[in-house]
């Protein structure tokens, strides 16, 4: 699809909509307008960008510096001769954060294979145990080395979170990984993780965006991707255009929403003074 | 000993066993650590099937309410009641469900995901992945667009008219807090493009927006720290409690108990490295 047909759609999409509504709008629950056109703008966005990078334009994404940290704790290991302990976080494949740790874990996994290092990722749930298992034989497919690729390297521990901790920690200092990265969506036992990362002296890189453990990763790795930046990183890594597009979309989305602040703040201003009749607040108060 | 007393012993061996990966990965924390992964691995599986596969999947396919004894379907519920009779009880799955022919979709996928055990079906699990993925990101995205934009947006247009509200106040609202509420809004958005590299303005403006970042990063710091020290003070509470006769001092026995059994180890150890 061109940009000259994505826009035709777009107009042909707003104009049909548009006579729906001016007839009447049957079965539309006007309260949910403002998320309706919210999710069509947002997706709208995103869908040009990724269109945009699948035909090849270039995207420019500026360097994370945590991202080149991998690379060197990769290479650490080797030259240590010691294993890269890999952490996709406690939940399951229906969370976003789950979903990009298993992709940067496709990148690790090359480079662990390009290296011949040893790699171990203990999960905590059956799916994702799946999916790294498919993200990590492909990537040793892809650098050549199936050989070295054998399913035990991504294993199961068990589903209760503290259970999970303490599995992992006694792998940490029975190992004595060189490398750990945690990547995905982790609760109250991210400190205990890093924690212990920490006293086995390990380089340690982590990637979530659960709010509340973000603090601890920071003070306890070396390299913290803080929320938006750990989605982009996935993004930088895997190379896909569809996620490099979705990253460029979303910075435009961000730009979209500083817009509507700076615009609302203006009309509020002119609403609460009497200037106009119209309140932003009210068209805000969505369910 | 009845059993509140010896489950008091267990907890206790179980809480100090733990501590003891304070002093350094021994043998007691080892025994605690599988013990503790292996339990609570096949709990989990187990209260999984009793509290969702048996009731919500197989008691929307089987529902007692709609049992006939003719019929193929429940016909062949009676033969899954005659291998396993207490997951399949005779007579339907009574757990207030009707009779829902689409959950054979979710048990579709779960056979799908239990074939992926041999090679040739393996790609079968994709499937069931797939579905799981696509399925949150359409679920949350309304959630997520509602509480984390809309929200934040309705949050951040501030009242700059408002000749009620005071200049400064420590706490609750005041022009200075909302003001410093809109600038961390803007400059932490900014910090977040990544299609343009951070130098300049741009790249000042973005790092007083890490800056808002490391502050209330620092701020759920102290939060959360406070809320493990209560959790610690709950574990020591207990150990105090069966440290009483009651309990026949279960905490000293088995603290005495650890430490020997640690020294012993610590002192083996070191006559091996001589």
């Amino acid at each position: 699809m061109k940009d000259r047909e994505f826009f035709i759609g777009s107009i042909f999409f707003i104009f049909s909509f548009s006579i729906y509504w001016f007839l009447g709008h049957p079965y539309f629950i006007t309260e949910r307008l403002l998320m309706f056109v919210a999710i069509i703008g947002f997706g709208g966005i995103l869908i040009f960008y990724t269109r945009k990078a699948q035909r090849g334009e270039e995207i420019f994404l500026r360097t994370i510096p945590g991202l080149k940290a991998v690379e060197e704790a990769v290479g650490r290991s080797t030259e240590m001769g010691k294993p890269v302990l890999f952490v996709p976080g406690i939940q399951d494949m229906d969370q976003v954060e789950t979903v990009a740790g298993v992709i940067v874990l496709g990148h690790v996994s090359k480079m662990t294979a390009r290296y011949e290092t040893p790699l171990n990722v203990p999960v905590s749930r059956s799916i994702v145990m799946k999916a790294a298992r498919e993200a990590c034989k492909e990537s040793y497919l892809v650098e050549g080395r199936p050989d070295m690729f054998h399913e035990d390297m991504v294993h199961y521990v068990t589903d209760e979170q503290f259970a999970y901790a303490a599995g992992v920690n006694g792998i940490m200092v029975r190992e004595k990984p060189a490398a750990c990265i945690y990547m995905g969506k982790f609760y109250a036992e991210s400190l205990i993780l890093a924690e212990t990362g920490n006293s086995i002296g390990a380089i340690q890189i982590a990637g979530t965006a659960s709010q509340a453990q973000i603090p601890f990763f920071v003070t306890a790795c070396d390299y913290t991707l803080i929320g938006e930046e750990f989605f982009a990183a996935s993004a930088y890594l895997s190379e896909k255009p569809e996620l490099v597009g979705g990253v460029k979309g979303q910075d435009i989305i961000k730009l979209t929403i500083i817009m509507v602040i700076i615009l609302g703040l203006f009309l509020r201003l002119a609403f609460d003074l009497g200037f106009i009749d119209f309140n932003i607040l009210k068209i805000l108060n969505t369910k | 000993m009845n059993f509140e007393i010896f489950g008091a012993w267990i907890s206790v061996f179980l809480t100090l066993a733990i501590f003891s990966f304070l002093y350094k990965d021994n043998p007691i924390y080892k025994i605690a650590e599988h013990l503790f992964v292996g339990v609570s691995a096949g709990y989990w599986m187990t209260i999984f099937f009793w509290t969702q596969i048996q009731p919500n999947l197989f008691g929307r396919l089987w529902p007692s309410k709609e049992y006939s004894e003719t019929g193929i379907w429940y016909g062949l519920y009676d033969v899954l009641n005659i291998v396993a009779g207490s997951i399949f009880p005779e007579g339907g799955i009574d757990k207030g469900h009707d009779l829902h022919f689409s959950y054979l979709i979710p048990l579709a996928l779960g056979i799908m995901m239990l074939l992926s055990l041999f090679k040739s079906f393996n790609w079968m699990a994709r499937w069931g992945i797939a579905y799981t993925v696509g399925m949150a990101a359409g679920l949350r995205a309304y959630g997520y667009l509602n509480s984390n934009v809309i929200a934040q947006l309705k949050a951040t247009i501030i009242p700059i008219a408002n000749t009620d509200l005071p200049i400064f106040s420590l706490l609750g609202e005041s022009h200075f807090n909302n003001f410093i509420l809109l600038i961390g809004t803007l400059t932490g958005l900014l910090y977040f493009y990544f299609s343009k590299e951070h130098s300049g303005v741009f790249g000042k403006v973005s790092k007083i927006g890490i800056y808002f970042l490391m502050i209330s990063f620092g701020a759920s710091f102290g939060f959360a720290v406070m809320g493990r020290i209560s959790l610690l003070i709950g574990r020591f509470v207990e150990l105090i409690t069966f440290s009483s006769s009651s309990y026949h001092h279960a905490s000293l026995w088995v603290l005495l108990l650890m430490v020997a059994i640690l020294g012993y180890s610590a002192v083996t150890e070191k006559r091996t490295e001589i």
